[in-house]
């Protein structure tokens, strides 16, 4: 079998959607909501470099080393914020972000 | 060895960023107060850029390899972030010692969310515009969370990361295929790429999730719902700041890639956006009614004036392209003024948000009543203020544009919320007195007293502007 450019595309895919998944039924904590959030970000990943593969184009690769360096800075201002909620709220699950209510 | 690109149309940004740099290391190692300096100087570093944006804005100049690009809209847009940041950064000082926050970083990352909207409004490839729209997105979480032993406050910063990440990350996902499917990233190459082609499903699908991403960034309906939480929760200079500088860059953002590279498929987009847009006026003008707390009910505001602003998007011609810059002018004097009454709003050395607070203040704070009547009037688009202007620019695009039933909503859903506005100038006026206010700090009344009078004089000064949104929104059609 031949591996196709929409193989990755339905790998990706699936990814992306496992993450955003993740992010919206995810009741336990945080911490796996930022495991999501990276998650997209990497199946995103996997679509450029797929692209840029199958379109012989080196600007998808550039594309994919930004990203990784986009989601390494995110995920330190996440980890911080979550730092800083748990000091005020001494917890970081997600039933107790329940302050703001409309 | 390749040659230095032309800096000349990025000194703005490359000021900007030294100056982010530089102020850090006076806040550093400035002994007393360093707050206040260092917000004094993020000021003047705003005016400096705002000189250097407008000296070096004249025909459409393209530099870094294709990735950056300056012209009278960018430089438009640009001085609208610019001052909308610095009225907040005006309010932003008091407060923080008000609340014994007296932190110097809180300009500094200011000036790092602003210089993150000027790179993505100058952006010319969806890899700049992805590193532009992060350098914002990242600045303003922090900024969310600032307050960082309040409860709300932390509580603010996690929704907005949250939900600011799963935008970012709709944004690059559709960024990937629409790179995929159409071979490349640069916005020249796009709109080439796109002409008269027979519409690629798989570039379809990856601009809606573009439009998804932005979407999110612009607080429209469906994607508002961290909107009202983060506006509540957030320390309210930030909010401030929040409702002004990142909406304008992203609407502006939106503004050029739709007309930009993806003209050709106007057809697909103006049907995303126009349930956008519609949902966005009737939940902003419908939820705002039942809203007690004062940050909320500007929340749902703020909703509804983004769907107004989206009006002149779907038009996708030269006069919606006008109107939209011109709303967001208004809009920024507006909302900046309406949040300086906020802060305004302290009984007994704290803040208050509750709409009854704002009870009988006719009587007790009649400065403040008539200021606020002023920007409340505005909102509700009332004919001889400045919000009436606003309204009347993108309706009537939209009736030009042959989108009567658009413009129709859009009244409709003017006069639904002209009832909140109105309810505010009722409790202000005819109910009784509650509790005295605290006089406002001088930089306060300072941003109030200028954005209710221009609210109010804007009228006598629609040319100079109107000639300055004409030039921007005909350097977005050259093309």
């Amino acid at each position: 079998m031949v591996v196709s450019l929409s193989h990755y595309l339905i790998v990706a895919g699936v990814l992306f959607t496992l993450g955003i998944f993740g992010i919206f039924l995810n009741r336990k904590n945080l911490i796996v909501i930022l495991m999501s959030i990276e998650l997209m970000l990497l199946a995103v990943n996997i679509n450029f470099i797929a692209f840029s593969a199958f379109l012989g184009d080196l600007v998808g690769q550039i594309f994919t080393l930004l990203v990784l360096t986009v989601a390494a800075a995110e995920a330190a201002i996440g980890l911080a914020i979550v730092v800083v909620f748990y000091r005020a709220h001494r917890s970081i699950a997600v039933e107790d972000i329940n302050e703001l209510k409309g | 060895m390749t040659a230095i690109p032309n800096l000349t149309p990025a000194y703005a940004e490359m000021f900007l960023a030294i100056a982010g740099m530089a102020l850090l290391m006076v806040g550093v190692f400035r002994k007393s107060d360093p707050i206040r300096g260092v917000t004094m100087l993020a000021i003047l570093a705003f005016a400096v850029a705002a000189v250097l944006s407008i000296s070096t804005n004249g025909a459409e100049t393209v530099t870094f390899n294709g990735l950056f690009v300056v012209n009278a809209f960018t430089g438009f847009a640009k001085l609208l972030i610019l001052l909308g940041a610095g009225l907040a950064m005006l309010l932003a000082l008091p407060w923080a010692r008000n609340e014994g926050v007296s932190r110097y970083e809180l300009p500094v990352i200011m000036v790092f969310a602003v210089l993150g909207m000027m790179m993505m409004v100058s952006a010319n490839n969806l890899l700049s515009l992805y590193v532009g729209l992060e350098l914002q997105s990242l600045a303003l979480y922090v900024l969310a969370a600032f307050n960082r032993g309040n409860l709300k406050a932390t509580e603010a910063g996690v929704k907005y990361f949250v939900l600011g990440a799963l935008a970012s990350g709709l944004l690059l996902y559709g960024s990937s295929l629409v790179y995929g499917f159409s071979g490349t990233t640069s916005f020249a190459g796009l709109a080439d790429a796109l002409t008269g082609a027979e519409s690629n499903a798989g570039v379809i699908v990856g601009i809606v999730f573009v439009i998804c991403g932005f979407a999110f960034k612009v607080s429209a309906v469906p994607f508002h719902m961290w909107t009202p939480d983060v506006y509540e929760g957030a320390p309210t200079p930030v909010t401030a700041f929040f409702s002004v500088a990142p909406k304008i860059a992203s609407l502006c953002l939106f503004l050029r890639i739709l007309v930009g590279p993806f003209e050709d498929l106007m057809d697909q987009w103006r049907q995303v956006l126009t349930v956008i847009c519609v949902a966005s006026m009737l939940w902003g003008a419908v939820a705002a009614i039942a809203q007690n707390n004062i940050k909320r009910l500007m929340a749902y505001s703020s909703i509804g004036h983004v769907g107004y602003a989206l009006i002149g998007l779907i038009a996708g011609t030269q006069e919606g392209a006008r109107g939209m810059i011109y709303y967001m002018l208004i809009y920024l004097f507006m909302n900046v003024g309406t949040f300086a009454v906020i802060l305004s709003m302290r009984v007994k050395d704290r803040y208050v948000e509750s709409i009854d607070d704002l009870s009988g203040i006719s009587k007790t704070n009649p400065a403040i009543a008539l200021a606020l009547t002023a920007l409340m009037f505005s909102m509700a688009g009332i004919p001889p203020l400045a919000g009436f202007f606003g309204k009347y620019f993108v309706f009537a695009a939209a009736v030009n544009a042959g989108l009567i039933p658009l413009a129709v909503i859009g009244v409709l859903s003017s006069v639904i919320g002209a009832y909140y506005y109105l309810r505010l100038i009722k409790i202000m006026y005819f109910d009784g007195s509650v509790e005295n206010f605290d006089r406002p700090d001088y930089s306060t009344s300072l941003v109030m007293g200028v954005c209710a009078l221009s609210v109010v004089v804007f009228i006598f000064l629609p040319e100079p502007l109107l000639a300055g949104a004409d030039a921007a929104a005909a350097a977005l059609f050259q093309g």
